[in-house]
This record gives structure tokens, C-alpha cells and sequence, in this order.
């Protein structure tokens, strides 16, 4: 088996706010990512897929389709947008890096059919990343 | 799908590889330039990566400032800008190569209380790194 993997970046605004929580606690827990004014990041997303080569054209899928599908499922959704308001699968959840990565695992897991989706690595900074393996893994 | 969280610091740290038991020789030849007597120094960036359930309330794996406290309090605040084979206790007895760094950094954070230490990757240069993996059954 083969890895394939895409690197894109989407910059969007954020901030984590938990309204069953009072005041205080949101800032507690949350610190400077409390202000309801939010902050943004760079965020940088890399994607893996796994498969055999086509003998044909010695790709696991084509790079093209790939794009166009992180185009579609991310760029379009995310970049330049407000991961609070404007994301409807973020709705209710507080946009971390964990839960945006989630949503990306399930917006893409079911759209990738040649190869399938092994890996996706998701930089809120250079310092700060989750990872989503597939089960097993 | 399984979720970790990963975050990264960095310290400056000397060392030298070498063993007392040796002669400067047989040290030389095992560990070259790295056996220097006088001793150099790297600054290493260390990765930790943690794992468990996304908190509902928080929609985090962990909260940050809890690991980066844990971190600093545990590895950073004796590691930096330090003598890793005079400093640090664990180097007493064991050359201080990055390997064992991952496993020494490892055993000083497996008791963080608020997720599961998966994973500590250290890179010594940026041309090389090292990983410690937590056992798979754990």
C-alpha cells in the first residue's frame, strides 16, 4: 500500500465560547480564546490517502480530483469564513482544533472513492496539530 | 477514527555521548565528534501528543494550558539551557543520545492526568528525529 498525501491551508476566524458556562468559567477554561471579538489562524491541512497504484496511470487517485474535492468539502466551507457562525457542521460545538478536524475527517471520509482516506493532520499553528488516523492505525 | 492532539516546545540543552568506562578510543570511534570532551549542545523541539475522548464542554482532547503547564513543570524547566549528563538524573547512568531523551521525556509526562500520553517525538536537528511510542495494548 501507498500513501498520497495534499497539503492545503484556509486562514478563518474563531473564538471558544461554551454558553451553558458562566462568564468566568469560559474564561478559565478558555483564556484569551474567550474574546467574543475572535482571532484568527493559518490553518494547514494535510491529507492521506492509501492505495495501489492504477497500473494504467500509476496513481492512486488523481491529484486533480483531490483538489477539487478539498476545494469543495474545505476550502469552500472554511477559508475566510468565521468557523463560529458560518460552518454549519460546527454548529453548537466549540471550534477547536479537535472538533474542526472531526468535521473534516467526516466531510471528506465519504467522498474520497478511489484509495481511502488514512490520515488527515490539521495545524492550528506550527506548534499546535491534530491527528485523525483511521481505526486501527 | 482515532484523534490525538499534538503540541510542540523547544529547549536548548548540552551533552556529550560518551561512556566513563571507556577509554577516549573506543568513545571516539562509537561516538565521534559527539564524544567531545568539552561537550556541545542542540536545540531540541520536542512533540507530545496525547489522546482520549473530545470533552464535550470544551470540545477539547485536552486543555492547553493544563499540558503546557505539565510540560514545563515536569521537562522544561529542567531541561532548558541545561547539562543533560551533569543536570538531569536520569542521564547518570545512560548516554544522553535522543533515544533515550524520548524515553526519559516520556516517562516524565506519562502521568499527565488529563488525556493518555500517546507519542513523544523529539527532533535533535532538523535533520533528525526520534519518536517513543506508547505500547499499543496500554
Amino acid at each position: 500500500m501507498l500513501h498520497v498525501t495534499r497539503k492545503l491551508e484556509f486562514a478563518a476566524a474563531h473564538f471558544y465560547h461554551n454558553p451553558k458556562l458562566s462568564a468566568e468559567e469560559n474564561r478559565r477554561i478558555f483564556g484569551k480564546c474567550n474574546n467574543p471579538k475572535g482571532h484568527g489562524h493559518n490553518y494547514v491541512l494535510e491529507v492521506t490517502v492509501e492505495g495501489e497504484p492504477d497500473p494504467e496511470t500509476g496513481m492512486i487517485l488523481d491529484l486533480n480530483e483531490l483538489k477539487a474535492i478539498l476545494d469543495r468539502e474545505v476550502m469552500a466551507r472554511m477559508d475566510h469564513r468565521h468557523l463560529n457562525y458560518e460552518v454549519p457542521e460546527l454548529a453548537g460545538k466549540i471550534p477547536t482544533c479537535e472538533e474542526i478536524a472531526t468535521v473534516i475527517w467526516n466531510l471528506l471520509e465519504p467522498k474520497i472513492h478511489r484509495g481511502r482516506l488514512e490520515h488527515i493532520r490539521l495545524y492550528e499553528s506550527p506548534d499546535l496539530f491534530v491527528d485523525c488516523a483511521r481505526n486501527g492505525r | 477514527m482515532k484523534l490525538s492532539l499534538s503540541r510542540r516546545y523547544s529547549f536548548p540543552a548540552s551533552h556529550r555521548l560518551f561512556r566513563s568506562e571507556w577509554s577516549d578510543e573506543e568513545n571516539l570511534r562509537v561516538f565521534g565528534k559527539c564524544a567531545n570532551r568539552h561537550g556541545h549542545g542542540h536545540n531540541y523541539t520536542l512533540e507530545v501528543s496525547v489522546t482520549g475522548p473530545v470533552d464535550k464542554q470544551t470540545g477539547m482532547i485536552a486543555n492547553l494550558a493544563d499540558l503546557d503547564e505539565y510540560v514545563r513543570r515536569n521537562v522544561i524547566e529542567a531541561f532548558d539551557h541545561a547539562n543533560l549528563n551533569e543536570e538531569i538524573a536520569e542521564f547518570r547512568d545512560a548516554v544522553p543520545t535522543t533515544e533515550n531523551l524520548c524515553r526519559v521525556v516520556f516517562k516524565r509526562l506519562a502521568g499527565f492526568p488529563h488525556a493518555r500520553l500517546e507519542r513523544i517525538r523529539i527532533e535533535e536537528t532538523g535533520k533528525n528525529s526520534f519518536e517513543f511510542l506508547a505500547s499499543r495494548e496500554a
